[in-house]
């Protein structure tokens, strides 16, 4: 079965979408996610979207949701790397991403995640 | 309004909806639209694509590169022999859904087009068509 890789570095998870995610992938990486940071203690999750052409309300609730579920297991996610026609889309549709934490890039995000860590 | 080109294909399963937004993407492109407007359509068509699998129980989406004096347009036309909308103003009520999910893909996609339209007949069909201009 087709998957979405999780990376592992440090404390942190990594996720990059780099496919046309049908909806079942998604409901897969959401499953696969939760298992990965209860494994592994991890204390954040970056989803790098930057390969996304496109989020629609299924794809939106998916991070939603693992941003939420992965709060209850102690860990941030960060989204990274959204297209700017991608944002204009999504607040249109009416999907503003509550509670989800966002940066420009990897980068940003990492850094976004490990102040998290530290100051807490 | 004349039609430049057209065709038609399935929105049965799952995965036609990936299709579909290929076809979108790929049809967006050729008609002219800016990268913003794209990604509108093709996020329309997918809302409205999963519409099709999931309450209409599969169908198929129709689409023409069309042309009239202001400029060319993609218009898709999304229909299916499900149940129909009874009560077509609940269904285009923000943040309502009959299934499981967000309640933004009707209303959603027609935020997203400049031209929208939905038809229902309970028992018999749905038929929603989009269309974004250049």
């Amino acid at each position: 079965m087709e998957r979405i890789p999780i990376l592992r570095m440090g404390d942190f998870l990594l996720v990059t979408i780099q496919v046309d995610m049908h909806d079942e992938l998604a409901m897969t990486l959401q499953d696969d996610l939760s298992e990965r940071i209860s494994k592994t203690s991890a204390r954040g999750v970056l989803i790098d979207i930057s390969a996304l052409d496109m989020v629609d309300s299924f794809i939106g609730r998916m991070i939603g949701t693992i941003s939420g579920l992965s709060k209850i297991m102690d860990a941030d996610t960060v989204l990274v790397g959204m297209q700017p026609a991608v944002a204009i889309t999504l607040v249109e549709l009416g999907l503003t991403l509550p509670g989800v934490l966002t940066a420009l890039d990897v980068e940003r995000g990492m850094k976004l995640l490990r102040a998290r860590v530290q100051s807490e | 309004m004349s039609v430049l080109k057209s065709g038609s294909q399935a929105v049965r399963i799952e995965q036609d909806v990936v299709l579909a937004r290929q076809t979108a993407r790929k049809l967006a492109v050729e008609a002219g639209l800016r990268l913003v407007d794209q990604t509108k359509l093709v996020t329309a068509a997918s809302e409205l694509a999963r519409n099709t699998v999931v309450y209409g129980r599969g169908g198929d989406m129709d689409w023409e590169i069309v042309e009239e004096e202001r400029g060319k347009g993609l218009r898709l036309t999304f229909r299916d022999q499900g149940p129909g909308i009874t009560d077509m103003k609940l269904a285009m009520t923000d943040g309502w859904t009959s299934g499981s999910g967000l309640g933004l893909g009707l209303t959603g996609a027609k935020r997203l087009v400049d031209d929208f339209s939905v038809e229902s007949v309970p028992g018999e069909g749905t038929r929603v068509m989009i269309c974004k201009w250049t």
